[in-house]
């Protein structure tokens, strides 16, 4: 009987939501993935070049941490982003060197990093945590804002929501149109290959590493300075978020559009979960905010799935014309990862 | 090769330094007094009786949870997804007990039965992430870490709903369970000899797993080149299954302590990172069973060490995580500037 | 870093100029690079004079002098560990040389890095060629070469297929990499060097790995290019590949340059300085087939760029049944169906009249089957494991705990009745190839019934692969059968008593190898004569 007063109330819920409040929320779900973006770009250069930062999860709290502490002490926002990005290279640097130059396991130094670089958020977090601080206000395009549907969905977010936009496609112009961009992909694809080609390897997997962290350390004051302004310790609602930016890098194929996509999915999904919630009483918001992570096993399975043997055999043994489709969707599917990704490198 | 053993020494002790000074300078960033914390940690953990008891409490888990993980590493997995095997063992474990405490069956019964039941929980889950990767392909990294989510939520769930507290459901967990239920401590301690004990043949038992038996060296084969192994024989999914289940069967062990001994109840923080802090130590130990113990403790002891920091320096807590991290960062890194010397040589 | 070196000076100079000639040099550089993209190789001499390279107590390169006229192909043989390759890393960039000198031209130089190499005209083309399967031909072609950021598609597409149509090379520029055969890379990656400008270029191994009309195709491009004045450094140890194509040969042994000779070849005499030995094979013995083990029933296997259709095949007990064709034929597919490492899509599998079709490669095993991969440390061997270990490993296991006393025993005893280099407690990859190799097969248990190999001896020397071989032969006179794959033809006569040829997921019937010739074969493999063939299988 409460189910079905309840679904009833969904039902009504969803068929009063305005269009306009629709619009609202995609495009709350645009800014809200402004930040993962910026995380699966920067992880994706960093993987392409053959360096897995595993550190992410951490780097993104530090310097969301780091970067609302700056721009609250300085009261300059571009100071803020600055020491987020700074952060993250500086993260980024340790996991170069320590795999590049020290040969040591990039998932072990990684892993460190992220426990360290979390705890290391809430230790030096503590005097600015609740702290009101300075918030990146909206900038609405003249003229494109006024644009029906497109408008308010597109042209109504603040600057680093357009810096996303932007993001995507020059990461992803650079590095299949690009001559360093198909040198990046060749370092990660095949080092040898690439140093008789005239790179310098090791020092090419610095640079992206590092530029890389950079994008993934603009993330943390995209959450602290915009998407959720603030720094609110343990409760900030950002641990986690990095482990989902991993795995989007991963469905995403190593690609910018494709990850992409999926951290809009990923938004979405969230947005999914606090708009159904009224709906749904019964359930926590604990349960609901982990839903993505179900889901990102499910697509990480389907990524890879296509690979295993038992699906190997129970294809063979379906008739041809279904066979061909479930390949087809596989094949689609899969993504590779570079051949030298996780490898050190010696030109000797 | 030559003196090996020494400069191996050398660099650990050197990796300590820079923990040491690492911590301390994070600390004057903090504006903190470094040797107040120092001293607060030392006093905090082994300054008396008690706290050297309520180490004992804390090595309990992490050691259980480092246990597994040796096994795990040794055939080349890494299994993050331990926190979320802690969990699910305290929730079976939680299971067991409610389902049987109005039962008329002994107490020492229903407590054995809770302890497999956790074993059992931390298994079936530990072999989830196992089946991920050997039949779905999914790296056991993203699959575990994806669990640990589903666990926690799992497990939030059950505190909130159907095992939430007679009238409000609270952070603070389910409702605590009779005195009789509670595994015996030492008298006027909270310390359980049987804890202890369980945990200190986990690590002896897998000391000698890895070192002299078929098992051990065929699980080392499939660690360190899968492909060979089978052709020589080994069946190695099942042998990288069975690692999860192994791992997964100490961590749930682990979980239901922390249910029977500690807590009493389900909490939602039941598993209170000691899986990750399992993973530090056992990379730490470069994976060798024999120095686990010793780690742990230690570890433990930070852990414990700092929990009065917020009220008398004003300091966060997390402080023992950063002097945990940064000793392991250095660790490694000196690993590698040994090998890179090494080289040179 | 890809800008030639003169270039470079030219920017030095600039900086201390006006503006305007600044622009001036601007336009000179641009005319420079432009002139850079037509590939005239003007010739070049190489001139090696006393290089010395040592690696630890090996002395690698012992005062090597070798100079090479422009226009020469130049034959470099020598077994493995002779110091050919390390000698083609020096001047390749690679590494540098201890001691000694390159002359390009008359001119002393040094050569930094392979980039470097390629800069100043050398040009190397390694056995696995260097490119990016993933990618286009294309992109393989260009990237490397200095230029804007954005690469000039056009131009180089020009420019490629304006290459490949001088030497008649078929590539596709907008095909990926990765469904090119290595002939075909090989082709990309001489073009690239080309168009790169090399007046030099050294080859190792080209004709491992590539069909017989592959091979004759690059041989005539060789040709042709020395005609007009390439230096080309051939480096083989495969006598009648440098017989038939080089100009001069030198050979290496134990680091040392022992012999120079010009056309014509004295064959016997190649081969003393190369093993600084007589080396004689030995006799073909016929097998005596006892009972079929293996029987392959109209077996269809496929992967995802080849297929087999309804392959038949009978292996009886003591013969050996060698698999030719180029690589990526089907062979592969094949033995690895008869370990049951791949399951086939129709057709069965017996061993020993029992049908294990579908069947893990575990019931095989049972059943007496054992597969040795080709790459030893990836596939075969256990690296960070110790021999002791090894051998622990392929034997049945006797209770719970190791008995490590018994263990050692059995090492010792292995280690030398297979006279491996090493002792119980080495790890395995501290061996050489040909101690690996030994350490494989001294895993193999007995008795057994089929023995599936893919290249027993690639990569060896002539005395571990005799060795091998009569391992081997052994096994068959206990009643093994062997299966084995293998790219050398001189090697697949000589040991196999029946030969199945694969093209392209064509599978010949068995052919009997005493009746079969280096060229018969050679042609099958590059797919010609299979017409006579089928009539001829028609026919028995």
């Amino acid at each position: 009987m409460t189910d079905n007063c309840q679904l009833t109330t969904a039902n009504r819920q969803l068929t009063t939501m305005t269009s306009e409040t629709l619009l609202i929320g995609l495009a709350g779900v645009l800014a809200a993935a402004a930040p993962v973006i910026f995380a699966v770009m920067g992880e994706t250069f960093s993987e392409r070049a053959g360096v897995i930062n595993l550190s992410m999860n951490g780097s993104i709290l530090l310097s969301a941490m780091g970067g609302f502490a700056v721009a609250l002490n300085t009261g300059s926002l571009l100071l803020g982003f600055l020491a987020g990005a700074g952060i993250g290279a500086l993260v980024a640097l340790v996991v170069a060197f320590s795999s590049i130059t020290l040969k040591q396991s990039q998932v072990a130094v990684g892993f460190v990093l992220a426990l360290l670089t979390r705890d290391l958020a809430y230790f030096l977090g503590n005097p600015v945590m609740g702290q009101p601080g300075p918030r990146l206000q909206s900038l609405p395009l003249p003229g494109l804002s006024q644009l029906p549907v497109l408008g308010p969905l597109l042209f109504k977010q603040d600057l680093m929501t357009y810096l996303s936009f932007l993001l995507i496609f020059l990461a992803w112009a650079f590095i299949f149109r690009t001559r360093p961009g198909l040198m990046l992909q060749g370092i990660g694809e095949r080092p040898a290959a690439a140093f008789v080609r005239g790179a310098n390897v090791n020092r090419l997997r610095y640079f992206y590493t590092i530029l890389g962290g950079a994008l993934i350390g603009l993330a943390g004051p995209i959450y602290s300075l915009s998407v959720k302004a603030g720094w609110k310790g343990t409760i900030s609602g950002l641990d986690g978020i990095g482990w989902i930016a991993l795995s989007i890098t991963i469905f995403g194929g190593w690609n910018p559009i494709r990850a992409a996509l999926g951290a809009y999915l990923f938004a979405l999904l969230q947005w999914l979960g606090l708009a159904l919630q009224p709906i749904l009483p019964g359930i926590p918001a604990q349960v609901l905010q982990v839903a993505p992570f179900p889901l990102m096993i499910l697509t990480l399975l389907l990524v890879n799935i296509g690979d295993s043997e038992w699906v190997e055999r129970a294809l063979a043994a379906m008739p041809e014309r279904q066979r061909r489709l479930a390949e087809k969707i596989l094949r689609a599917l899969r993504a590779k990862p570079p051949a030298a990704l996780g490898t050190t490198f010696d030109s000797e | 090769m030559r003196n090996s053993r020494w400069t191996n020494l050398i660099f650990q002790l050197i990796a300590v330094i820079l923990a040491l000074g690492f911590t301390t300078l994070v600390m004057l960033i903090a504006k903190a007094p470094p040797l107040d914390a120092f001293k607060n940690i030392i006093i905090g953990s082994i300054g008396s009786w008690t706290k050297i008891s309520d180490v004992l409490i804390s090595w309990t888990p992490l050691l259980l949870a480092t246990t597994g993980l040796l096994i795990t590493f040794t055939a080349g997995l890494w299994n993050i997804g331990i926190e979320g095997q802690m969990m699910i063992g305290a929730v079976f474990s939680t299971w067991v007990l409610r389902l049987l405490q109005e039962s008329t069956l002994p107490p020492a019964l229903i407590l054995g039965l809770a302890i497999l039941g956790g074993m059992l929980g931390g298994a079936l889950w530990a072999l989830l992430t196992g089946v991920l990767k050997t039949f779905g392909g999914v790296n056991e990294i993203f699959g575990g870490l994806g669990l640990n989510f589903v666990a926690t939520s799992i497990n939030l769930w059950l505190i909130f709903g159907p095992w939430k507290r007679p009238g409000v459901a609270s952070m603070s967990g389910t409702i605590p369970f009779p005195e009789t239920l509670w595994l015996p401590t030492l008298p006027g301690s909270r310390l359980s000899l049987w804890a202890l004990g369980l945990a200190l043949i986990s690590i002896v038992l897998v000391y000698f797993l890895l070192r002299g038996t078929y098992f051990g060296l065929r699980l080392k084969a499939v660690g360190k080149n899968a492909k060979a192994a089978y052709l020589l024989g080994v069946p190695t999914w099942q042998y990288s299954l069975a690692a999860f289940a192994l791992c997964g069967i100490f961590a749930g062990l682990a979980g239901a302590m922390q249910v029977l001994v500690v807590y009493h109840r389900l909490i939602p923080s039941i598993s209170s990172g000691y899986g990750y802090l399992g993973l530090m130590v056992a990379m730490l130990v470069n994976y060798q069973a024999l120095w686990a113990a010793p780690v742990a403790f230690f570890f433990a002891a930070l852990n414990i060490g700092s929990i009065q920091l917020p009220v008398v320096l004003k300091l966060d807590s997390t402080l023992s995580g950063v002097l945990q991290g940064t000793l392991v960062l250095f660790v490694l890194l000196m690993q590698g500037a040994r090998q890179k010397l090494g080289i040179r040589n | 870093m890809t800008i030639p070196p003169h270039t470079f000076l030219l920017y030095h100079i600039g900086c201390r100029l006006s503006v305007v000639s600044h622009f001036v040099i601007h336009l000179i550089i641009i005319f420079l690079s432009f002139s850079h993209s037509l590939p005239s190789h003007s010739p070049m001499n190489v001139d090696l004079r006393h290089i010395h390279k040592t690696f630890g107590k090996v002395h690698a390169n012992d005062d090597i002098s070798l100079d090479i006229p422009a226009g020469t192909i130049q034959g470099i043989l020598g077994e493995n560990g002779a110091g050919k390759s390390t000698l083609m890393k020096v001047l390749s960039g690679f590494i540098y040389a201890d001691a000694g000198e390159i002359r390009l031209d008359g001119r002393a130089t040094t050569i930094h890095s392979p980039a470097d190499a390629i800069r100043q005209g050398i040009g190397m083309l390694h056995q696995d060629p260097l490119d990016f399967p993933p990618m286009k031909i294309l992109d393989n072609f260009l990237l490397g070469r200095a230029g804007g950021l954005f690469p000039d598609r056009k131009t180089a597409r020009r420019d490629f297929l304006a290459l490949a149509a001088q030497f008649d090379f078929s590539l596709d520029p907008e095909a990926y990499v990765d469904r090119l055969t290595v002939g075909e890379r090989q082709q990309l990656e001489i073009l690239r060097l080309l168009w790169l400008g090399a007046r030099a270029l050294i080859l190792d191994e080209p004709t491992t790995g590539i069909s017989l009309p592959q091979k004759e195709k690059l041989f005539a491009t060789l040709k042709k290019l020395a005609a007009q004045g390439m230096t080309i450094l051939f480096v083989s140890h495969k006598l009648e590949d440098v017989e038939a194509l080089c100009g001069r040969v030198s050979v290496l042994r134990q680091g040392k340059l022992v012999e120079m000779m010009t056309p014509p070849f004295d064959a016997g005499r190649l081969v003393e300085s190369m093993f600084g030995k007589q080396v004689t094979l030995a006799a073909r013995t016929p097998a005596r087939p006892g009972l079929v083990t293996l029987r392959a029933q109209n077996l269809s296997l496929e992967d995802s760029r080849l297929q087999i259709h309804q392959a038949n095949l009978d292996v009886r007990a003591g013969e050996v049944i060698g698999l030719a064709g180029m690589e990526g034929s089907g062979q592969t597919l094949f033995l690895r169906a008869c370990a049951g490492l791949l399951h086939p899509v129709a057709g069965k599998t017996l061993v020993g009249g029992r049908d294990l079709t579908g069947q893990a490669h575990h019931a095989f095993k049972k059943q007496g089957v054992a597969y040795l991969p080709a790459s030893r440390m990836e596939e075969g061997l256990i690296p960070g494991l110790t021999l002791t270990d090894h051998f622990v490993l392929a034997e049945k296991m006797r209770g719970v705990f190791i008995n490590r006393e018994a263990a050692l025993g059995l090492a010792r005893q292995r280690i030398s009745a297979f006279n491996i280099k090493g002792t119980p407690a080495s790890t395995v990859e501290s061996l050489s190839g040909g101690n690996q190799q030994r350490a494989l097969l001294a895993l193999l248990q007995t008795p057994l019934n089929l023995i599936l190999l893919e290249h027993p001896t690639r990569g060896l020397d002539i005395e571990s692969t005799l060795y091998i071989w009569a391992k081997l032969k052994e096994r068959c006179a206990q009643g093994s059968a062997i299966l084995f794959i293998s790219a050398d033809l001189d090697e697949i006569l000589q040991y196999s008593d029946r030969v199945l040829v694969f093209f392209a997921g064509r599978v010949s019937p068995p052919l009997d190898a005493a009746q079969t010739s280096v060229t018969q074969l050679g042609q099958l493999i590059g797919g010609k004569g299979w017409e006579t063939l089928a009539g001829e299988a028609a026919h028995a």
